[in-house]
């Protein structure tokens, strides 16, 4: 009864939608999902009640005068033994029914999950790094495929096959809105497939202990129209847009030549470093170092002066700048829609 | 309750047994029954590991055929006088028992030297891939048995000539014998793994 | 063996007799007493008291996250130090606590429910608690020194490999393992031989009391489990330390390797720590309803076939790895069917309940906590099993609400109610029940508190092993409810350490059998004497005190001036052979020392293990070495 009615309550208290919640579907796979958990809820709620009724019955039964009898150590002078016998074979039988009910629900899921890979609109390969995502949109044109890092835009209706891989420890992806997780292990390439089924903002986390940031490991997914996406795709596919202000040019000038340039890449300049997220359209995701800090110059300069306080542990050293070189690498960065 | 009632005496009863009566062979079998476990594991992990690198051995010559089979054949051979010791302590020979537990010493000491030699020629080491850790694995784990159950009859092969034996001893012999047939035993899997599965799958 | 005519024993000679053997089974008082004892009471005493240390200790660890996590970016403890400490919470309760405690509560209570005088291999017994407590010890150091274990309690590589988790600090939660295992492998061995071949004449298999079989079946699946995590755990301490390259996918290696060869031993090890539950609820509900427990033969059946379907489920935990379909469709099918032997005895005991004369003791109460709260967790089990559904909630606090349900609910309730149904026996005093009842419900309604919440967190999006949250994510409400059911929680344990404290001061006047409880254990006094019975009781039944008449069977013979058991046949319980037990001696001591030096040493060099083998095969000489009379009585014609 506690299950249903908290499960109930939560519902009704809209204390289960969320951005980065399994109980608030907004993807094919997460609904097949849910469809098992609302099977599982009803069958294991019905089992509890049974059990809890009986040993309600129990108690109430044990409040009847005992008499003072020695304890018996023959089950079977008990009148009760045969009925009793009975009953634990009809248990038995419930029991194996309610499993079969449920095992077949799950499998009858599990297929459908399965033969939804089959025909992908959208190609993407995400490769998980300690604490970060590096997201691949591929092509069979390779001018058509772009990098980015950290979010992941959706066309609605969709279905996108997302390859996942790592490069140093397991991670694992997870957007609960969208379906479940699947983990990145290194030395495998694992897939899981997402047919989002309504535009939104949604947040994927890694699910998988991978070290010290592990907590701020996080994922934007953005779900659009199908316009709203190809005009993404569109400003994806853009190089880096050319310095225009005199700020600008010498944040540019910074970044191709100062640290940054070692780990970032930024397409359309000289930065072309492979170890740290693509920057090249930054200022226009909606957060920074996954999830880390909401977008904003603010942020940025926050993060930048000092990576470790933010994030203590990130790969991302703390590169000394003047104050000059630091608002032209924020103006710049900030250009970078 | 209000007092005993005494309906049996157990005082007549031995105080040694044979085998399954004696509380040190079960023991022997828990050890073998966790050991044995271990050595399936390993085995299993070894065929794990075949299917992550292709060909299986690859980079390696297999380990030396000549010095695998050397030890298994003598290791089979071994089990002929340890199951004649075996049943010479059941039926408490002591003449027997003395000279058949310095034939096991001397046996065990002639396998380790040729395991030695087979270390030399795995053609792997365990620091260069999967093969080469799971090989010298597998080869050490053997070893640690070969070691453990060669001290353990050199010490009753000792305790033989300086003490007089009993019921207890003789039972412990009997054990011993048990642990060396595991040790054969276990061998023939990781013989067939370490040695022909690069030959039959590289 | 004679068959005297029946005759009742006479006080005169029994006082006699009863010298004699504390003479011949005592305990010497003192240091050196206490370092020598092989008494499996003494061993098993000490054995508990220093599980629920790690208890407390690891309950303090869980009140440091809970505190931690009551508040969105709460900043009270950086990452560093929270995942040192959310992997020695799990380490400390599953290695050195959740399974120790079991076995120590077997090693005092089985030979006491046999009927016999000591546990089979005393040394080796004594043994396995020094060596338990050198890792258990190791680790806290390590950890207080800042060198503890940081990458969770089941330690996945690559993170936990040569490369990510750089220092001592891994190597360290690896050795430990080692420790554990092997006390733990030691006492397994001992309950087999003892169940097998100690029980007391006429106690036949058919007879034995379901907490024995509960311990036979959880004795084998230590011994066939813990080999793969020490299997494993040596894998990576030497991919760490020699540069083998087991997990290491760019030489061939596989990280899965870890995950199949931990979970193998992962899941059976939940089942060892629950099975031993499953027994103490048998005897805690037949004693507290005044009749044997319901369905007997499918009591057994069920822990039975519990134990070998646990070792049928392990790639449930894997299920997001990327493994085959089908492959993942069986592990479905079997995690699902472990349920039906536990809904079976669940019914059963209910059924004992139903139709007995319940008296509800704090005993009782506790088997009524654990009905309520495993059958729930076993239910969230039965979801977990579900592929698609574990996808959404594996890695997220709707497991950790999973396992504290069942672990919680179907180890430590009845643990619980174990202590205050055995106290009297391990130390003549009964704990108070209005304490005891305090106890329970603080208890209870702690636990719920606590562990409720997080089926919600998990469903909503709370993953695990994160050491802050965004105030964004509205997981703060939940996460303060928790952490109130935590110091709730706090609270009762302190209850309970009061209650026990004061009855430790009050005099021992409990009697051997103060709840008529129907076992052999109460067929003695409370304490029991050092050779645990003046004679060897014999059974007729199941619930031996409540079957006998008048006058209790028993047999004599085994000397009293030599300490010696009563072999008898593994089926039938018939007297066999006559088997001597060790004196006191300081080789197992001896023998722990050089295990551990040899274990420590080896953390930091290879060369250890062969450096360390030599002291400890001096010990282990000095140990086997047989002394004492020659056996060569054979049996009268």
């Amino acid at each position: 009864m506690r299950r249903v009615a908290t499960a109930a309550l939560c519902l009704l208290l809209a204390g289960c939608a969320g951005v980065q919640s399994s109980m608030d579907v907004a993807g094919r796979q997460a609904g097949d999902i849910k469809g098992v958990w609302t099977l599982m809820l009803w069958v294991c709620g019905v089992m509890y009640l049974l059990v809890l009724a009986f040993l309600g019955w129990t108690l109430w039964r044990a409040r009847r005068p005992l008499a003072d009898a020695p304890p018996l150590a023959d089950s079977a002078l008990s009148p009760a033994d045969r009925p009793m016998q009975t009953a634990l074979g009809g248990w038995m039988v419930l029991i194996v029914v309610g499993l079969l009910v449920l095992t077949f629900g799950s499998f009858l899921v599990d297929r459908r999950l399965a033969e939804a890979g089959a025909r992908a609109d959208l190609n993407i390969r995400v490769t998980a790094n300690q604490w970060w995502w590096q997201v691949e949109y591929q092509h069979p044109d390779p001018s058509q495929g772009f990098l980015t890092a950290n979010e992941i835009h959706l066309p609605v209706g969709k279905t996108a096959k997302i390859e996942l891989v790592a490069t140093d420890v397991i991670h694992s992806f997870w957007v609960p809105n969208l379906g479940g997780k699947q983990d990145l292990i290194p030395g495998r390439v694992n897939d899981i497939t997402l047919t989002p089924t309504r535009t939104g903002r949604f947040r994927g986390q890694c699910a998988e202990f991978c070290g010290l940031q592990h907590s701020n490991m996080a994922l934007d997914v953005i779900v659009d129209s199908p316009a709203a996406y190809e005009a993404w795709r569109a400003r994806q596919l853009a190089s880096a847009p050319p310095p225009v202000t005199p700020g600008q040019a010498r944040g540019l000038a910074v970044v191709q030549t100062a640290a940054c340039a070692n780990c970032h890449q930024i397409q359309g300049t000289e930065a072309m470093g492979k170890t740290g997220p693509d920057l090249t359209h930054v200022a226009g995701r909606r957060s920074i170092a996954a999830g880390a800090l909401p977008y904003s110059r603010g942020a940025l300069a926050a993060w930048i002066a000092d990576p470790q306080g933010i994030k203590p542990g990130a790969h991302m050293p703390i590169v000394q700048l003047s104050p000059a070189d630091l608002n032209g690498v924020l103006d710049y960065l900030d250009s970078l829609k | 309750m209000s007092g005993y009632r005494i309906v049996g005496d157990v005082s007549p009863l031995a105080d040694h047994g044979f085998g399954s009566r004696s509380l040190m062979w079960w023991g022997v079998v828990g050890f073998i029954m966790i050991e044995g476990a271990a050595f399936l594991l390993g085995c299993a992990a070894y065929v794990f590991l075949i299917g992550h690198t292709q060909p299986w051995g690859a980079g390696h010559l297999p380990p030396s055929l000549l010095w695998g089979s050397a030890f298994t054949g003598l290791l089979l051979l071994s089990d002929a006088p340890n199951a004649w010791l075996s049943r010479r302590a059941h039926a408490m020979d002591e003449r027997v028992t003395r000279t058949g537990l310095v034939v096991m010493s001397v046996a065990g000491v002639l396998l380790l030297a040729v395991r030695a030699f087979e270390f030399t020629a795995l053609n792997a080491k365990w620091d260069q891939d999967a093969y080469g850790s799971i090989v010298w694995a597998l080869m050490l784990m053997h070893t640690v048995h070969l070691i453990t159950d060669l001290a353990d009859t050199m010490l009753l092969a000792i305790f033989v000539h300086t003490h007089e034996m009993d019921g207890g001893r003789y039972s412990d012999v009997t054990d011993n014998c048990l642990y060396w047939h595991f040790v054969v035993i276990t061998w023939l899997p990781i013989y067939a793994l370490v040695y022909w599965s690069p030959r039959v799958l590289g | 063996m004679s068959a005297s005519r029946p005759r009742a024993a006479k006080a005169a000679e029994m006082s006699a007799l009863h010298e004699r053997l504390e003479r011949t089974w005592a305990t010497p008082p003192g240091l050196w007493g206490w370092l020598t004892t092989v008494d499996h009471k003494l061993v098993g005493r000490r054995y508990v008291v220093t599980g629920f240390v790690f208890f407390v200790l690891g309950g303090i660890l869980a009140l440091l996250m809970r505190a931690q996590l009551a508040r969105p970016e709460s900043g009270l403890i950086d990452a560093d130090r929270y995942n040192q400490i959310f992997s020695m919470h799990g380490t400390t309760m599953m290695f050195l606590f959740a399974v120790p405690i079991m076995e120590a509560m077997a090693v005092y209570l089985v030979p006491l429910m046999c009927g016999t005088r000591a546990i089979a291999f005393p040394r080796l017994n004594a043994f396995s608690y020094w060596v338990y407590l050198a890792g258990g010890t190791m680790i806290w150091i390590a950890f207080l020194l800042n060198v503890g274990p940081e990458t969770g309690w089941f330690s996945y590589v690559p993170l936990a490999g040569p490369e990510f988790s750089p220092g001592k600090r891994t190597d360290f939660w690896a050795q430990m393992i080692t420790f554990t295992e092997v006390a733990a492998l030691a006492v397994a061995v001992e309950l087999i031989a003892t169940i097998l071949k100690q029980r007391a004449p006429g106690m036949t298999l058919a007879r034995m009391p379901l907490f024995l079989w509960a311990m036979l079946v959880t004795s084998f699946m230590v011994v066939f489990a813990m080999p793969a995590v020490m299997l494993s755990s040596s894998f990576l301490i030497s991919d760490r330390l020699i540069g083998t390259h087991f997990y290491n996918p760019a030489e061939g290696g596989d990280p899965l390797l870890w995950q199949h060869l931990f979970w193998f031993f992962g899941h059976p090890e939940v089942y060892i720590i629950f099975m031993p539950a499953l027994g103490m609820v048998s005897h805690i509900t037949a004693t507290f309803s005044r009749r044997t427990v319901f369905a007997y033969p499918i009591m057994v059946l069920a822990l039975v076939a519990t134990g070998f379907l646990a070792f049928g489920l392990w790639v449930h935990h894997m299920f997001a790895t990327g493994l085959p379909r089908l492959g993942n469709s069986f592990y479905t099918s079997a995690s699902m069917m472990i349920a039906i032997p536990s809904g079976v005895q669940i019914f059963c005991w209910i059924a004992t309940m139903f139709d007995g004369k319940p008296r509800f003791a704090t005993p009782l109460l506790f088997v009524l906590g654990f009905i309520v709260t495993f059958v729930l967790g076993g239910l969230t089990g039965v979801m977990l099993a579900s592929v698609p559904l574990d996808l959404q909630v594996h890695d997220t606090y709707f497991v950790v609400a999973h396992f504290h349900y069942v672990l919680i609910g179907g180890a430590v309730f009845p643990l619980f109610g174990a202590v205050y149904y055995w106290f009297p026996k391990f130390t003549g005093r009964l704990l108070n029940e209005t304490a005891g009842k305090w106890n329970f419900w603080l208890f209870f309604a702690g636990f719920h508190l606590t562990f409720f919440p997080m089926h919600i967190l998990g469903l909503i999006g709370m993953p695990r092993r994160i050491y802050t949250y965004r105030a964004e994510m509205e997981w703060g409400g939940w996460n303060l409810a928790a952490t109130a059911g935590a110091f709730l929680i706090a609270v009762s344990a302190v209850m309970f350490v009061i209650n026990v404290a004061a009855a430790l001061r009050r005099p021992r006047t409990a009697g051997a059998n103060p709840w008529q409880a129907s076992g052999l254990e109460w067929a003695t006094g409370s304490p029991p004497p050092a050779y645990n019975f003046i004679y060897l009781p014999v059974v007729a039944g199941r619930e031996p005190l409540w079957e006998e008449g008048e006058t209790r069977p028993v047999m004599e013979g085994l000397s009293s001036s030599e300490r010696e058991i009563l072999c008898t046949s593994v089926v039938e319980a018939e007297p066999d052979m006559r088997h001597p037990m060790p004196d006191n001696t300081l080789w197992p001591l001896l023998a722990a020392l050089s295990t551990t030096a040899l274990f420590i040493g080896s953390v930091f060099n290879e060369w250890a293990l062969v450096w360390g083998a030599i002291p400890l095969t001096a010990c282990l000489i000095g140990w086997f070495w047989p002394v004492g009379t020659p056996r060569r009585k054979e049996a009268a014609a």
